[in-house]
């Protein structure tokens, strides 16, 4: 069971309470890319064993969106954040490094 | 004119925990950023009273808010003063960026009282239900079963659940169901 606390109401959730939006971060690219852009866009995915970062909904609860760092092999949660931001935050990025020293994820460490 | 009529008018059940359909309720879902003047001025409103902080109930001299999500409350007033309700809530907001909207009719009421209320409901809810965790003032959204709920306690005594009408049958049985005699667990 995946316990996850939703940055905007603080309710610690249980997975059947949210719904979960795939991988985070992701640039999009629409028109004018490449087709090799929209591509990886569409389907190019880290799917890593380890560090990973996840977009979630707090779905049945204040209904918004926020992202979560948890490890995908021992379903340990580093930490959640909110949806506004195009990277982890540098809080999160340590707590990581304090856990699992030399990870990588993407262009992230 | 047609005659309102609620969910379930006069469903009942006793059970560990007596299950009540709550009858009509007005409901205005309110739209805004909470931290504003207009927003707070507007829950004054439509329930005479504060705007509530995060996961909080405020009950004021003629409604009650409800804290919905960090940009939406849930006003509770009685049934027929919606519309007049809304109107000084409209005029409230004036040119904010805001949205305000009657609800009674989209949703279904319930009370859930009795010394079991809190078992009955746990059973249902992946919710932390102890007396602890959950008192009066503190709303919470979550599932029921499949569906979404809202819950709150108005008093010590019981708890309140608010779902989607077009589920209340759903949500009554389950709830009764959750109440049958003999399937006591005993954990608060
Ligand atoms: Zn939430």
């Amino acid at each position: 069971m995946l316990i996850l606390t939703c940055p905007y109401c603080g309710v610690d959730a249980e997975e059947t309470e949210l719904a979960p939006g795939g991988e985070a971060h992701l640039k999009r690219f629409g028109p004018g890319a490449s087709d090799e852009e929209f591509r990886d866009y569409l389907f190019a995915r880290e799917n890593p064993k380890g560090v990973h970062f996840e977009r979630w909904r707090h779905a049945h609860g204040c209904g918004k969106w926020f992202h979560a760092a948890r490890c995908t092999m021992t379903l340990e949660v580093f930490g959640t954040y909110p949806a506004q931001t195009t990277k982890p935050p540098k809080a999160i990025r340590e707590a990581i490094t304090a856990k699992r020293p030399g990870w990588t994820w993407r262009e992230f460490e | 004119m047609s005659e309102p009529i609620s969910a379930l008018p006069g469903a009942r059940h006793d059970g560990l925990a007596r299950i009540e359909e709550a009858g009509l309720q007005g409901m205005i879902t309110l739209r805004g950023d909470l931290a504003t003047k207009p927003v707070k001025a507007a829950v004054a409103a439509a329930t005479g009273g504060k705007t509530p902080g995060l996961r909080g109930v405020a009950a004021g001299k003629t409604g009650t808010a409800l804290w919905m999500s960090p940009d939406e409350l849930l006003l509770l007033c009685p049934y027929d003063e919606v519309a007049q309700r809304l109107e000084k809530v409209t005029a409230a907001l004036g040119d904010a960026h805001a949205l305000a909207v009657d609800v009674s009719d989209a949703r279904a009421m319930f009370s859930v009282s009795g010394p079991a209320a809190r078992e009955v409901l746990a059973k249902l809810c992946p919710v932390d239900l102890s007396p602890q965790a959950f008192a009066p003032g503190v709303v919470r959204r979550s599932r029921m079963a499949q569906v979404p709920a809202a819950i709150w306690m108005p008093d010590a005594q019981g708890f309140r659940v608010i779902c989607f009408r077009s589920v209340a049958r759903y949500a009554f049985d389950l709830l009764g169901a959750a109440a049958q005699p003999g399937s006591a667990v005993g954990v608060y």
